[in-house]
């Protein structure tokens, strides 16, 4: 019943003007970014963030249009997947498989409409899921002392080596990179600087959102300058949307999937390190697996194949939330962008933000159920508008982003310096990505790196400068083994999955959502 | 082979890095771990990663051929000159000149880059400092 107030307090905050015109913004461009290739959730937010600030839009404003955004990518995601077999962001890679399929068979209306309905189905349940695990996980979260704290941290960088790259060795170099980062600067617990070469720019340290602009967005610009996709105009002249309403039998045979896909995608979502991708590319797989064992119809047009990806990955997208305002440690790239968010206002998400800023955290919840009816009625009768961006190449699109990315940066600091660093994470993202690389850790690493060495120093100092005190009691154990275990359990049988999951983005060169 | 070299690279990174956290300079008041332990830690993991990625090596990665690479480089020139140019010249010729280079080299031809960098730097300028009210760099002419 508590949280059923706190929840009703929730929507007192969110149903002012300002935050449902936020929330409606965030849903409009979120779709778009989704659905334009190139643009995703978390390249989408990341060049928003800096314009929130200037805008002096408080917390809950900003958390408000910021997580918009992302459930709007989510959902924009499917259109260019469905219309032109090409995701718009990587979670809904999985999407195409049977989404253009079905466009093909000149169905393209009816699986717009079904996976606008799963994505609902998706992120509606998940929304609840988050206001029930939330708190549950809040309660655990506050017997943590320093050195569990370390361990969690440890388990999130581990577990998402895991899942976001195909070799861990990458992975636990992007995230020993950007702890690396976080360490420029001057050291918060005795005042003297490191790795700052003498440029007083630097004392400060290195501005994140600075980081994660040139890594998500820019590299975005470079890639495309790369492969001149640019000369390819959107094939949408070509695009016969059809008739929008699916028979109701098609509603009725994927109503059981939708249900499965959410529940799976959820899970996925929850788990540190794993996120909206591997919902949808589980709740896919598991399906097929489920209906479809002799592969006669999945990957053909099965409306299934279209409903299980998209009710699973805004599932994920809902359950990533929960370890992100619950601990403190997002579990997706998008989700790491949101903590930066908190982080530059201030607010340091985990156990305590719902004790300290509940306006804040069911604010934002009470925003998420309103952007997620404001999103159904964008995505199903008024899909059209969206399908008629896709045809903006991307010639046109690439230079506004880029341009956007510069104007935000140099609206927070003002400083050209800072433009410059941004440059050099660009050209830095695109040579990762080259690599294969995944970015995600590193802007996890720069994030997180500070609150992590603190931790470590706070917990030895307090046991007089033993280190076993981080394995001193049973939940940091616990937390230590659940982070070695996800760390190995990738490399004995994650390679061959992650092979397959990795095989369609790679195409695309996509960054992890 | 591309992951050989990066490996090495990234060894030298981390040996660097290592060798930098030594330097730090312990202050006088400093709690039992120091400034420099974590540091050392980051660097371990950031050797040993860079190692195995040096001995194992993944497929080689489609590298885009002289030409494109120099049309990244150009591009990465063009963004310098911007952010050194932006406080000189003011936002709008700044930005019409990064925004029209960019959509001519993505492909589109002499005019509709023109127009494309008039749009865009004027569009911006429109919505986010008319609108709402974001400063942007000021140049001679106040804008």
């Amino acid at each position: 019943m508590d949280t059923l107030s706190s929840l009703a307090d929730g929507f007192a905050i969110a149903l002012t003007w300002q935050n449902i015109l936020l929330a409606l913004l965030g849903c409009f461009l979120g779709t778009i970014m989704g659905a334009l290739p190139g643009l995703g959730p978390s390249n989408g937010v990341a060049i928003l963030i800096p314009l929130a600030f200037t805008l002096g839009l408080g917390p809950t404003a900003s958390l408000i249009l910021l997580t918009s955004v992302y459930y709007g990518a989510m959902y924009g995601g499917r259109i260019s997947s469905i219309l032109l077999n090409i995701p718009g962001d990587e979670p809904a890679m999985m999407t195409c498989l049977d989404g253009y399929p079905m466009a093909q068979k000149g169905m393209a209306g009816q699986a717009l409409t079904l996976s606008g309905i799963a994505s609902f189905v998706g992120s509606f349940f998940a929304t609840w899921g988050l206001i029930f695990l939330a708190p549950q996980l809040v309660k655990i979260a506050l017997l943590f002392g320093p050195a569990e704290y370390f361990a969690l941290f440890a388990l999130a960088f581990m577990t998402l080596g895991g899942i976001s790259s195909t070799n861990q060795a990458k992975s636990a170099f992007a995230a020993a990179l950007g702890l690396g980062l976080a360490m420029i600067g001057v050291d918060t617990q005795t005042g003297v600087p490191r790795f700052t070469f003498g440029e007083v720019h630097l004392y400060d340290g290195l501005d994140f959102l600075v980081a994660i602009v040139g890594l998500f967005a820019l590299s975005e610009v470079f890639i495309f300058l790369e492969n001149r996709h640019g000369e390819a105009d959107g094939d949408a002249a070509k695009i016969k949307v059809g008739r929008l309403t699916p028979p109701l039998s098609m509603i009725k045979q994927t109503t059981p999937t939708m249900i499965r896909s959410t529940i799976l995608g959820f899970l996925a979502g929850v788990l540190p390190g794993a996120g909206a991708s591997l919902g949808s590319f589980i709740a896919y797989s598991f399906e097929k697996r489920l209906v479809d064992k002799d592969g006669k119809t999945f990957g053909k047009g099965d409306p299934r194949g279209v409903a299980a990806p998209e009710a699973g990955n805004n599932a994920a997208a809902g359950g990533a939330l929960v370890p992100m305002l619950a601990l403190g440690v997002p579990g997706s790239g998008t989700t790491a962008v949101l903590l930066a968010v908190l982080l530059s206002l201030n607010i340091t998400p985990g156990p305590l933000l719902f004790t300290q800023n509940p306006d804040v955290v069911w604010g934002l919840i009470a925003a998420l159920f309103i952007a997620n009816f404001m999103l159904l009625a964008m995505n199903i009768p008024m899909v059209g508008l969206f399908t008629r961006v896709l045809m903006v190449p991307p010639r046109i699109l690439m230079p506004v982003v880029a341009m956007v990315s510069f104007v935000g940066i140099y609206g927070i600091s003002g400083s050209s310096f800072d433009l410059l660093v941004m440059v050099g994470f660009g050209l830095m993202g695109w040579m990762l990505r080259k690599l294969d690389i995944p970015l995600v850790p590193i802007i996890l690493g720069t994030l997180l790196g500070n609150a992590m060495e603190n931790n470590l120093r706070r917990a030895i100092t307090i046991d007089n400068g033993d280190w076993l005190t981080l394995i001193d009691s049973p939940l940091a154990i616990g937390l230590w083994s659940f982070a070695i275990i996800g760390f190995i359990i990738p490399l004995i049988v994650g390679r061959r999955v992650k092979a397959k999951m990795h095989a369609r983005r790679d195409e695309e060169n996509a960054i992890s959502d | 082979m591309t992951d050989r070299i990066f490996g090495v690279v990234g060894l030298l990174l981390a040996i660097g890095f290592a060798l930098s956290a030594l330097t730090i300079e312990e202050s006088f008041l400093s709690d039992a771990v120091g400034p420099k332990a974590f540091p050392i830690i980051i660097a371990t993991i950031l050797g040993l990663s860079s190692l195995v990625i040096a001995l194992r090596p993944d497929a080689e990665p489609i590298w885009p051929p002289l030409g494109r690479l120099a049309e990244i480089f150009a591009a990465a020139v063009v963004m310098v000159l911007y952010a050194e140019m932006l406080p000189v010249i003011g936002f709008i010729i700044a930005t019409f000149f990064a925004a029209g280079y960019l959509t001519w080299r993505l492909g589109s031809g002499v005019v509709a880059s023109i127009l494309t960098g008039a749009v865009t730097s004027l569009g911006i300028y429109v919505v986010f400092h008319l609108v709402l009210g974001l400063s942007l760099a000021r140049g001679p002419f106040g804008f």
